[in-house]
């Protein structure tokens, strides 16, 4: 453990090791491992000496905050300790840096707190937006380094996985280091471009809206463009004769559709392209984009072919919107039954508001994805596996950073937090490379007697209050909204 | 100076670890990185490795515990260092001390490494065996082994500049490099001194001298402080240790090496060498017992001509 004693002279003593070097702000110490920065022992990247070059000792990993901090102490049973700055080794075959012990509703629990590091790791990424990023598999780039791919479309959103032992460990050094780059800039909030082998170019990060291609993303779509038409009929019914919703996935058509025929909307005559589904519903109107819902198109007539001249009719009125309310355009069919673009009515003007004041905002979504499978473990306990068991029994609480995390089912401690939820500077990373995230794993003090834990290392929570091997982090109160 | 215990109770200890390649050992404690590798059978591997985990453990703490003593200037004549550790460094110092200021710390590596390398021998039998301390190397060469040093100026790229053979029948069991990029501080401007001795203990501390000596005293390109401003508790007090190395001409260059190839020159005749490789700006400079060869890049030409 290391401590600190701020002497006048802003010179601290560092006592990780016997060593016990005298250092000066700005400096590190013999190990090139603990660093003075602004009157504060930090731990600077504990393998830095692999991998250090002329700079001496000039890359600091922010393991913790430096934000504003109203100089309280911890506070019990409010305060949660988290693992992050706790340090670790590894393998971690000593116990881990803090086993505190506090009272919760008159039960004494324990919480064993790390950082872990992990080379198994790596982030989800749910990008909501319906514009086209990329054929799924595709490899996702950071400065022209594969870290990823595109993986399964959800409802509205892109989902990317970057990162992985075979990103991070299994390919060049540049593609480890890149990889590890981007994962650790994601997981800290902080946005990362990324480039798509046959799609487009994104701006992610957590919390934030998405930049495709140079463009903001504002809103999610509401709905396919089917279920855009289920929604909104009844606000069309009357006001206008053909709605289309353009959508990559499903255009839909109302006067075709279920719901129009629920409403008797009568038949016009529109000719779709692409390949019809049921009624009213079409696949493949056009190719994948950035366009009008997600398509590649800027002119939505271009997925029109001629209307049919036995059921359509001069005067024909027809609007025609994607599934955010973000293009809208209005028509007349002239004599000759083409539509001619006119000012959209206010009635309609309105329900297009309101299409798009049902999307909701769009966001990129960040969960770290780790496994705790290994030899962290036994910084809890002399019997690793039972630590395991716990988790599954859900006698223990796993959290990273304070933050809840959502357990994997089957072998091992794999476990995903959503970043945002995490306190700033969480992560840190060792040039392995590998990422460090903190975990913490809470549980009853007897239940952890009773696996094997560290007890003699135990320390009630009350013990840290005067000690400088903590420093208290505020809590982010925006998630994703952090420097 | 007050200070606070560390966690309760808890004993440190140091690192142990096989690196991802399950071949190598890494030990680690404080400032002391060691990789390790030892070949022969997998039983001898396996207790040497056990044996170098089993002496690497309280080494630190034994180490520090003569800490104020191995800081001073050692004594050309004896020492009161207890330490077998300690006292190897100073051994391996004594020689230089004489002439110019020396600490036992400037062996420091070299003989750790030593040290863990005489554990691993004295618990199995090996074929061959290398002790790695950040650079500073003890070698163990059995019969018909060999071990291919590579002197790289840029560790983060790819390629050694240049590789050296050490054979069994070579007497070199040690490799250290010196110089002002290192982790101590440098009188000299070296960017980079290897020098070959017959221990790591030695090569440590010859490095150390003769990057010392590689020098342009009073030139105005290069900076210095005094090693105290920067590190408190440094053994080398107010000397002025080299911070920055601006620009230097061709001939400057050649000057400041040949200063430090007269040093190596001086101890490779007294046989406490086998070779150095002087490292400065791009020049090498090599001294061996045969020959005295500089070799020019093909940059620098560029820019003679």
């Amino acid at each position: 453990m290391v401590t600190e004693t701020a002497a006048a002279t802003d010179k601290i003593r560092c006592d990780a090791c016997p060593v016990m070097c005298y250092i000066k702000p700005g400096a590190a110490g013999a190990c090139d491992r603990y660093a003075n920065h602004d009157g504060k022992l930090v731990r600077v990247d504990p393998h830095i000496i692999l991998e250090r070059t002329v700079e001496h000792g000039g890359r600091l990993v922010p393991f913790q905050a430096t934000g504003d901090w109203d100089g309280k102490i911890v506070h019990q049973p409010d305060t949660f300790v988290t693992a992050i700055g706790a340090g670790t080794t590894y393998p971690d075959y000593k116990p881990a840096p803090f086993i505190v012990s506090s009272e919760v509703d008159g039960v004494d629990m324990v919480t064993v707190v790390t950082e872990g590091i992990f080379s198994y790791c790596g982030v989800k990424v749910k990008i909501d937006t319906d514009r086209y990023l990329g054929p799924e598999q595709a490899t996702v780039r950071a400065q022209g380094e594969a870290v990823g791919h595109v993986t399964t479309s959800e409802y509205g959103s892109q989902m990317l996985s970057l990162g992985g032992v075979h990103h991070l460990t299994g390919g060049s050094k540049k593609e480890g280091r890149v990889t590890c780059d981007a994962l650790m800039d994601l997981s800290n909030c902080k946005p990362v471009e990324l480039s798509i082998d046959g799609g487009a170019t994104v701006i992610v990060q957590a919390g934030q809206p998405p930049v495709v291609n140079g463009a903001r993303e504002e809103r999610m779509r509401v709905g396919c463009g089917s279920a855009t038409i289920g929604m909104f009929a009844k606000q069309w019914h009357g006001k206008v004769d053909e709605v289309v919703v353009v959508d990559d996935h499903i255009t839909g058509v109302l006067s075709e559709h279920q719901a129009g025929k629920l409403l008797d909307i009568a038949d016009t005559g529109i000719k779709m392209k692409g390949r019809r589904s049921t009624p009213g519903r079409y696949f493949q109107v056009a190719d994948p984009g950035t366009g009008w819902g997600g398509t590649n198109i800027s002119d939505p007539l271009s997925i029109l072919g001629p209307f049919d001249a036995k059921e359509a009719r001069p005067g024909l009125t027809m609007l025609m919107v994607s599934t955010t309310g973000e293009h809208a355009s209005y028509y007349v069919l002239d004599e000759a039954l083409r539509p001619v673009q006119t000012e959209i009515p206010t009635p309609l003007q309105q329900s297009v508001e309101r299409i798009q004041e049902n999307c909701e905002p769009a966001l990129c979504t960040v969960l770290f994805m780790a496994g705790a499978g290994g030899s962290l473990r036994a910084g809890v306990t002399d019997n690793p596996v039972r630590l395991t068991r716990s988790v599954k029994d859900a006698l223990t609480r796993v959290t990273s950073g304070g933050a809840p995390v959502y357990v994997w089912p089957g072998g091992g401690i794999t476990f995903m937090v959503d970043v945002t939820q995490m306190p700033a500077g969480a992560f840190g990373y060792v040039p392995t490379p590998a990422l460090v995230a903190p975990i913490e794993f809470t549980l009853k003090l007897s239940d952890y007697a009773a696996l094997g834990g560290h007890m003699d290392y135990v320390r009630p929570l009350s013990s840290l209050k005067d000690s400088s091997d903590i420093r208290p982090l505020p809590w982010s109160a925006k998630p994703g909204r952090r420097a | 100076m007050e200070r606070k215990a560390g966690a309760a109770g808890m004993t440190r200890l140091p690192q142990i670890a096989l690196l991802a390649d399950g071949r190598r050992l890494h030990l680690q404690d404080g400032p002391i990185d060691l990789i390790i590798e030892a070949r022969g059978r997998e039983g001898d591997i396996r207790e040497a490795y056990a044996a170098a985990s089993r002496r690497f453990t309280g080494l630190l703490d034994e180490l520090c515990a003569e800490l104020p003593e191995l800081r001073k200037a050692a004594s050309p004549v004896q020492t009161p260092l207890k330490g077998v550790i300690a006292r190897r460094m100073h051994a391996a110092v004594r020689p230089f001390a004489a002439d110019c200021f020396i600490t036992p710390m400037a062996a420091v590596a070299g003989s750790v490494a030593e040290e863990i390398l005489g554990a691993m021998l004295g618990a199995a039998s090996l074929d061959s065996a290398y002790v790695n301390n950040g650079g500073d190397i003890a070698l163990h060469l059995g019969d018909g082994e060999q071990f291919t040093v590579g002197l790289m100026d840029r560790p983060d790229r790819n390629g050694a500049l240049q590789t050296m053979v050490i054979r069994a029948s070579d007497r070199a069991r040690g490799i250290a490099t010196s110089g002002r990029h290192g982790r101590s501080f440098s009188l000299g401007i070296a960017d980079a001194v290897t020098v070959l001795a017959r221990t790591a203990s030695q090569a440590d501390a010859a490095a150390t001298i003769i990057a010392n000596a590689v020098d342009l005293p009073g030139h105005a390109a290069v900076q210095r402080c005094r090693a105290d401003s920067l590190q408190p508790d440094s053994d080398l007090g107010p000397r002025l240790v080299t911070r920055e190395v601006g620009a230097l001409s061709p001939a400057e260059v050649v000057a400041a090496l040949d200063a430090g190839a007269v040093c190596a020159r001086q101890w490779l005749g007294a046989g406490l060498i086998e070779a150095a490789a002087l490292r400065l700006c791009g020049e090498t400079m090599i001294v061996r017992t045969k020959d005295v060869r500089r070799r020019t890049n093909e940059l620098h030409e560029l820019a003679v001509a």
